[in-house]
């Protein structure tokens, strides 16, 4: 089955663009449920031990203040677990975790009351550093979500000890954190044993879930409303500890709740990227050819719940080579669970391999796109299967051709005034996967129609690429076509996550708006046990990254005068929307490349940069010439739309093409990300 | 954040009565007060908003020098054509700090009275001695990339964080206050105050006092002048390192000049010994150099922010160099 073609394709403007500059949009904060009260959070300043004792006596007196819930008085909630076990226990396990909450009749109020509360801890050593040579490093089961956590094919050692050319180096990558624009947020509201909640998050169904099993109701019970969310990078995949807690309020005081996460506590409330130590073994022969390819990563997790970060997965499929071996080893640490950030694995893994093939260019004497091309695989090497599409390749050279690449100078030769000058290259790549959803389709009486499923737009502008879909599938213009997202009620489907939505929504839409174009009047589809037409081929998105550094070797300062990313991604549905989400990830991978890290107090055990003054992610003064480009594919194994995912490949590869750009300007390579003038500095010559 | 009262004062008089009370706060811009105010730093009782007194205005000086009223917005000292064509410096250090959302709202006044962005500083759930004195400088052991490397103590590693002090330090600005023992003059330099033993206080402002106005003398050499920021990223950051520096060559040799730095102490670094290395030796960059080591000789970095030390040393040669051509 495929779609004729009439919106997609087409820059359409988003369809809630006038809803949301005029502020009529409403985030999950600004719902107005009567009656509502507000809660604020309190969290740990220890890194580990328990809480000993809470007096809330002085925020209880202040005139005004519903409630304080703690381990102390707060409801057994049997099905919860890790991060979502609420205020179940004394126990510490990190610091800034929730230990308390205020609930009072305004915002302000129980602001002020959640500072009066105290704490008092029985403190414990706490280890809140990752490690190479951790003693407690350890072998998870598998890696996020699913994959095997070791792989091995060939003879590695063999092959290590024979090949010419060996690059073996480790690169690093700090803490980084998502700080999406819009804060987490929940309003929650019981009536009876029934919980509508409104929440910003990436999948309302997912949220349902996980909350009817915390509490141990039906999750027929349970309704989640988002029809707009301000951003979420994966931190609001999973719905985090203060959902639970907005629930938890609103059946102590008998009224509806509202809670922010404060920025301050998004650092710890609500994911990051681990940090990453990688060894990257490179044994090719003199053309280049690689021989072996070895990754070996460490990252860590907390003693609340595991997450392992599937960092070398990327190295299982990119290049050719008879032999090979993904490692990844964690440490359960002191520290909040690390979740998922902008395409977790790839991202940071890419950092890892892309820098290390730009170590291998140079110790054969190739270009490194030469080198890449010379070790693009026939098929998979990881399942054997043919690529449904691959133009990796094809992005290279367009990208080459188009970023000038011919006039890159070999490392330290280009000099302009005070500034050195270089370029440099990463492929980028993610998996183009989709997951079974279903779609509620309406014929309405006055001719248009209507489409009901619980697909998320977290500024994506998946609404509007979910309403061309449908206008296509139903051959019908846009205005006929109301697509309803962000409500729970709409049934199972995919959280906007793993550049999965629109694939997975826009497969059941098409299926419904089939079925409606053939006369039915109310249809209700489940793509779950479909046929894959795919099955038997490995499907991934492919890019390339081109960056351009000024380097100040004398004060370490590094700017990104231009950038181009070229993506092969499938048929691209909406140019527009698509184009930002590359400019975005691209942007994003900059500030992973120069800027980004959590600073972390090993003696405090805390994370100190809790907020955008201190954490650093681009300004507009730090992203210039910045372009992404596509070239046309079109791929009917992934879905019927013949797209691809295109949420993530954005941020995958850059931080290594300006790793890489860095080492052309000035001949120094840099393997510890962010590239600060402090580690510019620290390495001249 | 704690409940407050807030007030507006009618003229200078009123406000140094009204601000009397104890926990009492003058409140200008409020782009870091009122942030403090939600971090739990500051717990003001009473806000005294000084921002409709008539101190909004440069006015010209007898001696040809001009005076900056304490309410003058960021924003319009960087846009004022006397300012920019005789203090450059100034207008692109004020420039070069946070974005033009805070600027339009930020006030000289409370540009000089901003406290610093120490990490430890801003989170009251951690040890600080300037928030707390006697509960430790956690900084020393911790994060400290940032923080000083001249003039620091035992109790306290904090930087002073405005920009526009900087250039004030190097042209010899003088801060006008009003108090309960009436009105006095503070030398910009001596405004701030290294932390020593005492870091919770930032400045040598005594109970009550408030700022009325900044004085900049006449100052020829001041029209060529330049602010050099330099930071990670490229814009709305507080500096790595920043230098302001005036420049005058005749000859061949230096006739004058002025220079401070901004990040890394606690307050703005009026480079003393650098500019008496200077005078009247021929212009170069072995002199700029050779100043540079001068006034560096005694900064004392901390384990993670030894990298400052070049980097003053460069953002100095260069600004000088470029002023010198």
């Amino acid at each position: 089955m495929s779609v004729a073609i009439r919106s997609i394709g087409t820059p359409v403007e988003r369809v809630e663009g006038r809803e949301k500059v005029t502020g009529r949009a409403l985030y999950a904060y600004e719902h107005a449920p009567e009656g509502v009260a507000y809660a604020a959070i309190v969290t740990s300043s220890v890194a580990r031990g328990s809480v000993r004792a809470i007096d809330a006596d002085a925020a209880l007196s202040l005139p005004g203040v519903l409630g304080v819930l703690s381990a102390q008085n707060a409801p057994n909630l049997p099905g919860a677990e890790g991060e979502l076990a609420v205020l179940q226990s004394p126990a510490v396990a990190y610091r800034g975790e929730i230990v308390a909450v205020a609930i009072a009749e305004t915002a302000e109020l129980a602001r002020q009351a959640a500072e009066t509360v105290r704490v008092d801890y029985e403190q414990a050593p706490h280890d809140v550093l990752l490690r190479g040579d951790h003693p407690e490093l350890y072998r998870p089961e598998k890696v996020n979500p699913n994959f095997p956590t070791d792989t091995e094919e060939g003879d590695v050692d063999a092959a290590l000890a024979a090949a010419p050319v060996q690059v073996d180096e480790t690169y690093t990558t700090p803490t980084e954190h998502n700080t999406a624009m819009e804060p987490h947020a929940t309003i929650a509201a019981w009536e009876g044993d029934s919980l509508t909640l409104y929440d910003s998050n990436q999948g309302a169904w997912n949220v349902v879930q996980a909350i009817a099993k915390v509490f141990a109701i039906d999750a027929g019970r349970v309704r989640v409303i988002a029809p707009h969310v301000g951003g979420g990078f994966g931190s609001k995949g999973t719905p985090r500890p203060h959902v639970v807690l907005a629930a938890l309020c609103a059946r102590h005081v008998g009224r509806p709740v509202k809670l922010a996460v404060t920025r301050q506590q998004m650092f710890t409330l609500t994911g990051y990227r681990t940090p990453t130590i990688q060894r990257m073994r490179l044994a090719a022969d003199h053309d280049g050819h690689l021989q072996a390819i070895v990754h070996d990563v460490k990252e860590q997790t907390s003693t609340v719940q595991e997450f392992a970060e599937q960092t070398a997965v990327v190295t299982r499929m990119l290049y050719a080579s008879p032999a090979r071996r993904t490692t990844h080893r964690l440490v359960a640490l002191d520290v909040p669970t690390p979740s998922w950030m902008r395409a977790p694995g790839e991202c940071p893994g890419m950092f890892a391999l892309e820098s290390a093939m730009d170590d291998l260019a140079v110790a054969c004497g190739l270009d490194p796109i030469e080198l890449r091309i010379r070790n693009e695989p026939e098929i998979d090497p990881e399942s054997g299967n043919p690529f449904s599409t691959r133009n990796l390749v094809e992005c290279l050279r367009r990208g080459a051709e188009r970023f000038g690449w011919d006039g890159r100078a070999e490392p330290g030769a280009h000099r302009d005034g005070r500034w050195l000058t270089g370029m440099g290259v990463a492929a980028s790549t993610y998996p183009a996967r989709r997951v079974g959803s279903t779609a509620h389709g309406t014929a309405e009486a006055d001719g248009t129609f209507t489409i009901r499923i619980t697909a998320a737009d977290i500024g994506t502008g998946a609404r509007t690429v979910l309403t061309q879909i449908a206008a296509d599938a139903l051959e019908l213009p846009l205005d006929r076509v109301r697509v309803v997202i962000g409500d729970s009620e709409s049934g199972q489907a995919m959280v906007a996550g793993g550049s999965m939505g629109t694939t997975s929504w826009g497969t059941a839409i098409v299926k419904a708006c089939e079925r409606l174009r053939a006369g039915e009047a109310e249809v209700h589809v489940d793509t779950g046990d479909d046929e894959d037409p795919g099955k038997d081929f490995a499907r991934h998105a492919f890019g390339a990254q081109f960056i351009e550094v000024r380097v100040d070797p004398a004060t370490g300062e590094v700017r990104i005068p231009r950038a181009l990313g070229m993506f092969a991604c499938g048929r691209i549905i909406n140019p527009r929307t698509a184009r930002s989400q590359f400019l975005g990830g691209m942007t994003m991978g900059i500030g992973m490349a120069l800027f980004e890290e959590t600073i972390v107090d090993p003696g405090l055990g805390a994370f100190m940069n809790h907020d955008l003054a201190q954490y650093h992610v681009p300004t507009n003064a730090d992203i210039r010439d910045l372009e992404a480009d596509w070239i046309d594919e079109e791929d009917f194994r992934v879905n019927p739309m013949g797209s691809k995912g295109i949420g993530e490949i954005g941020i995958v590869g850059t931080a290594a093409a300006v790793a890489n750009a860095v080492y052309n300007a000035t001949g120094v390579r840099h393997r510890d990300l962010p590239i600060t003038p402090a580690r510019i500095l620290a390495t001249r010559q | 954040m704690r409940p407050f009262r807030y007030e507006r004062a009618a003229d200078e008089g009123g406000a140094v009565a009204a601000v009397a009370e104890p926990g009492a706060k003058f409140l200008g811009g409020g782009t870091n007060l009122v942030d403090l105010m939600r971090l739990g730093v500051e717990t003001p009782s009473v806000l005294v908003d000084v921002t409709r007194l008539p101190l909004d205005r440069i006015e010209p000086l007898d001696d040809g020098g001009l005076r900056i009223g304490a309410g003058v917005r960021n924003s319009d000292l960087a846009a004022d054509p006397r300012i920019r064509d005789r203090y450059p410096a100034l207008a692109e250090a004020v420039l070069a700090g946070a974005s033009g959302q805070l600027r339009n709202l930020a006030t000289t006044g409370g540009n000089l009275m901003q406290r610093t962005r120490c990490p430890y500083f801003q989170d009251v759930t951690t040890p600080c001695n300037k928030r707390e004195p006697g509960t430790g400088c956690p900084a020393r052991e911790g994060e400290h990339t940032n923080l000083a490397i001249l003039g620091h103590s035992e109790h306290c590693v904090a930087t002073n964080p405005s920009d526009m002090a900087v250039p004030l330090a190097a042209f010899d600005a003088v801060v006008r206050v009003v108090g309960p023992e009436g009105a006095r003059e503070i030398p910009l330099a001596e405004f701030h105050r290294l932390p020593g033993d005492a870091p919770e206080r930032d400045t040598t402002l005594r109970k009550g006092e408030l700022i009325v106005a900044v004085d900049l003398p006449r100052l020829p050499l001041a029209a060529r002048s330049r602010y050099r920021k330099v930071r990670e990223r490229a814009s709305f950051a507080f500096a790595l390192v920043s230098v302001a520096a005036a420049l005058e060559v005749a000859d061949g040799r230096v006739a004058d000049v002025r220079i401070a730095f901004g990040g890394l102490a606690h307050k703005p670094w009026r480079a003393s010994a650098a500019e008496d290395a200077l005078r009247g030796v021929a212009a170069g960059p072995e002199a700029f150099a050779a100043a540079a080591d001068a006034e560096l000789a005694a900064a004392r970095p901390l384990r993670d922010n030894g990298y400052k030390v070049d980097l003053a040393r460069t953002a100095l040669v260069q600004t000088l160099v470029e002023l010198s051509t």
